[in-house]
């Protein structure tokens, strides 16, 4: 049996074979298809499998992506509204205090023009003073101009004054010379013809005048040859130690006269002191004379100055008026007439003050009644 | 025996002992025989004797020295000296034992030397100068003022001249006459010492340093008045050259003195005077303010109504030292009545003499506004206007012009004052002038230009845009386009008068100031007039007239 169904079994498997063998070369191609549209559809499914995963796993990431997204713009948000806020108070603030500061500015401004233009229109350039003072200065430039036109009057009546004094002199000299034009008795002079009805002025001016005396001659001094002048020479202010030549036709004076030369000499004799006054004072001698000359300075006899000559006293007792009240035309009545300024205005009353009641009679002995012994009670 | 016979029996040794005289010597007169002889009977003409050899010498020098002093006066007989050599013939006589010889000597030295520069330097070389000042201390006080004088007319000449006579030593010769009593010699000192510093500060210098000026000061106080005027003199040329020198002047108290002397009589004096002070107030401010606080004004003021003219110069010049410095001097000039004493004085003159006058006006006003108003109203432009028509010489012409410039420069207000009186047409005239120096054409266009620059008073500005020439044109238009604009009767005026006719004739570069200018005109006014206006208008119509096709 083995063999027989081995037989069978060979028959049917050689006929399988066979069969295999026609199917073979289809089953090559069609296991390959086969293979091949399996494995793609694997692929195919694998892919899609791929992709589903993916999809799926990808939208459970973005899930969890969107929620964290949310949640950070959340945050976010609200952080940077705080942020802003924050910032945006502050600039408003300082918009507030840029804005007031404007509007002080201006208003200070407007103030400082106002003050600055009234202090200036005002003090430093103030019209009005600037007015007045042209005004002032006008005012006084005409006083000084008449001022000074015044005083030129004053100096050319001065100088008139002074030409006319002149020529005045001028004629009077001149009459002094001609006087003897004046008319005699007998004789008219040429100044008063008797033709006229009254004489000429210059024959008045004539009679009034004094001749003239002869011209002396010039008597030259006996030092002028001397060159010495003396406040520049060396030597002391001495005595005069030669005598002084007279000139020769020197005519002689008429009358009683000493003989000039004797007269010179007494006059121009050195001095020769006495022996007292040439000594010192404070030598032994002098000093010894010195209660002498004490003693009689105390008990002189005679009080008054001798005055050497007789008129002597008349310059002494000259008046000399002040110069503070004598003036060109004579003297002032202050010191004669009235002795010190009066106000009449301010006087109360008319008359002087008179004493309402008597002096006390006993007070009025005072000092006048002698008592028996000749002192004075 | 009488008293005549006293006499000369004293002088001449009378009837007494006889022979036995003879053995006393050769000497006065008593010699050989009958006694002795009263000594005017001595023969003069006798040359064996000695004592009249040296008589006949003594009378011929004495003789000479008198000649040569008298010819030496007269200019034509110089010449003939100057050939014979005199100056050596007269240095010998410097030294004589007589003194009247010595001072004859040196008056002729001095007439000499006064003559001319080439006679003082001969005597410079000649050495007199040491012989002469050798013996100056024990001289009388004649010789001390001949030799002042020589030197005085050496050192005249030149600055070389004076140089040699501080170098010979004379200077301390000169301090010592100035202290002398006689005024004579103290006046021939300082002459001296005035010529000397005159030349140059250096010279001034040595005249300081020499002690000069203390004494100087005393001398003013003397009452003689010819000393005094040469002591103010000598210190106005003293103070003249720097400040330190003045300052100097100063320290020694010369300012109350002098201002004390300023109301004196004398003419001569008081130009002295003010000539002093003025150099002494020129050099700073406070040299100036010194002399004010001596309290000159107003005595000052009547100085400028003196009869002389000098002394009207001196004092405007003076008044114009001070009124330089500062504004505040000028102020009190106006305030005491300075300017009006000034315009009087200027109005009085006629020369020079107006130039110190015109020069204070200008500085016054140069100041500030208010000081320039102040000279307007005291009337002070009339008097200005006059000397620039009168006057011939352009240095006094050129600084009224300044003066007229400074005065209406400021505002407005000056500008129209000066207009009004006429001024512009005659600086235009002086400035378009041929004849004209540089300096005058040159202050005269400043002065157009400051006034134009501020003048807004059209009716003076109309005749100069007929005349000026183009570089014051601008300023006269740039005026009228500032004021036209703004005032609609000037602009009519404008068009009647002629002014936009020759305005629209010049010719000026596009873009430059004076063609701004010019727009700015015409834009003031319609079109039309403007093309009416403007040159060649006419032709342009008839232009017109012939291109035109009659529409029938």
């Amino acid at each position: 049996m083995a063999a027989a169904s081995c037989g069978r079994e060979q028959g049917a498997s050689m006929a399988a074979l066979a069969r295999l063998q026609e199917r073979l070369e289809g089953l090559r191609e069609e296991y390959f298809l086969t293979n091949r549209a399996i494995d793609e559809d694997r692929k195919r499914k694998y892919k899609a499998a791929v992709k589903i995963q993916r999809w799926f796993r990808a939208c459970r990431v973005q899930v969890c992506l969107r929620h964290l997204t949310k949640m950070v713009i959340l945050i976010q948000k609200w952080w940077r509204g705080y942020l802003r806020r924050k910032h945006f108070r502050e600039i408003v603030e300082r918009a507030y205090f840029i804005k007031k500061l404007k509007f002080y500015n201006e208003m200070a401004v407007r103030i400082q023009k106002t003050w600055r233009g009234y202090y200036v229109r005002k003090y430093i350039h103030n019209f009005y003073a600037l007015k007045k003072y042209l005004k002032a200065v006008s005012m006084n430039n005409e006083f000084v101009r008449h001022e000074l036109q015044e005083y030129t009057e004053m100096k050319e009546n001065g100088e008139k004054m002074k030409d006319l004094e002149k020529k005045d002199k001028e004629k009077k000299y001149q009459a002094r010379k001609m006087h003897y034009l004046l008319s005699t008795k007998q004789i008219p002079g040429i100044y008063n013809s008797p033709l006229r009805k009254s004489p000429d002025p210059m024959e008045l001016l004539l009679r009034k005048s004094k001749p003239l005396t002869h011209r002396k001659q010039p008597v030259k001094s006996p030092f002028a040859d001397e060159l010495y002048g003396w406040p520049t020479c060396k030597e002391p202010p001495a005595f005069v130690t030669s005598l002084p030549l007279l000139p020769a036709d020197r005519r002689k004076p008429q009358g009683p006269f000493r003989d000039p030369a004797e007269v010179l000499r007494q006059r121009y004799k050195p001095l020769e002191p006495t022996l007292r006054a040439r000594e010192s004072m404070y030598s032994a001698p002098g000093k010894a004379r010195e209660p002498t000359r004490r003693e009689e300075w105390r008990n002189p006899i005679h009080d008054n100055e001798f005055l050497p000559f007789s008129s002597y006293h008349k310059n002494y007792e000259k008046y000399e008026p002040s110069l503070f009240k004598s003036d060109k035309y004579g003297q002032g009545a202050y010191g004669t007439k009235y002795f010190r300024e009066v106000y009449p205005k301010k006087w109360i009353a008319d008359k002087d003050f008179e004493t309402l009641f008597p002096s006390i009679a006993l007070f009025e002995k005072f000092g006048k009644t002698y008592s028996s012994t000749g002192q004075i009670v | 025996m009488s008293q005549r016979q006293v006499l000369q029996g004293r002088l001449g040794r009378g009837p007494g002992p006889g022979p036995g005289q003879r053995g006393w010597g050769w000497g006065w007169g008593w010699g050989s025989g009958a006694g002795a002889r009263p000594l005017t009977r001595r023969s003069p003409a006798d040359p064996a004797l000695p004592p009249a050899v040296f008589e006949q010498y003594q009378r011929a020098r004495s003789q000479f020295a008198q000649a040569v002093a008298d010819f030496a006066a007269r200019p034509q007989s110089i010449d003939t000296l100057r050939s014979a050599g005199v100056v050596c013939l007269l240095r010998p006589l410097l030294l004589d034992v007589v003194p009247s010889i010595r001072q004859t000597a040196a008056l002729a030295l001095g007439r000499l030397a006064d003559y001319d520069v080439e006679l003082a330097e001969a005597v410079v070389k000649a050495g007199i100068l040491p012989q002469l000042i050798c013996s100056l201390p024990e001289e009388n006080r004649y010789y001390k003022k001949a030799a002042a004088f020589v030197l005085r007319a050496i050192a005249k000449h030149s600055p070389q001249l004076a140089q040699a006579i501080v170098q010979s030593g004379a200077l301390g010769m000169l301090v010592i006459c100035l202290e002398d009593f006689d005024p004579g010699v103290k006046e021939g000192a300082s002459w001296a010492f005035g010529y000397i510093a005159r030349h140059n500060p250096e010279l001034s210098q040595a005249v300081v340093d020499a002690g000069a000026v203390p004494l100087l000061v005393l001398c003013i106080q003397e009452p003689e008045i010819a000393l005094k005027r040469i002591a103010a003199s000598t210190l106005s040329d003293i103070s003249k050259h720097s400040p330190e020198l003045a300052q100097t002047v100063v320290a020694a108290g010369a300012i109350a003195y002098l201002a004390q002397m300023i109301p004196n009589p004398d003419a001569k004096l008081k130009r002295q005077v003010l000539s002093a002070l003025s150099q002494i107030a020129k050099h700073s401010v406070d040299l100036a303010e010194l002399v004010v606080e001596a309290e000159i004004f107003p005595v000052v003021l009547t100085c400028l109504k003196d009869s002389d003219e000098y002394v009207k110069k001196n004092g405007a010049t003076l008044i114009r030292e001070i009124a330089k410095h500062t504004p505040e001097l000028s102020q009190l000039i106006v305030n005491s009545g300075g300017v009006a004493a000034v315009i009087d004085c200027i109005g009085s003159c006629r020369g020079t003499v107006r130039l110190p006058g015109i020069m204070t006006l200008g500085y016054v006003a140069a100041h500030s506004e208010n000081l320039s108003m102040a000279v307007i109203v005291s009337k002070g432009i009339p008097p200005l206007c006059v000397c620039l028509i009168e006057e011939h010489e352009d240095h006094i012409k050129a600084a009224a012009a300044w003066a007229l410039g400074q005065i209406g420069r400021h505002t407005a207000e000056h500008a129209r004052h000066v207009a009004v009186a006429n001024v512009l047409p005659t600086l235009l005239d002086i400035f378009v002038d041929t004849c004209s120096s540089e300096d005058l054409k040159v202050k005269a266009k400043k002065a157009l230009k400051n006034i134009l620059q501020k003048c807004t008073y059209l009716p003076a500005l109309e005749p100069l845009l007929h005349e000026a020439p183009p570089s014051i044109m601008k300023y006269i238009i740039g005026q009228y386009s500032k004021v036209l604009p703004h005032d609609s009767k000037a602009r009519r005026l404008f068009v009647t008068t002629g002014g936009l006719k020759k305005v629209q004739e010049i010719q000026a570069e596009p873009g430059s100031l004076l063609q701004e200018y010019i727009n700015t005109i015409n834009n003031c006014y319609p079109e039309e007039i403007v093309r009416y206006y403007s040159p060649g208008y006419s032709e342009m119509l008839l232009e017109r007239v012939e291109n035109y096709q009659p529409v029938l």
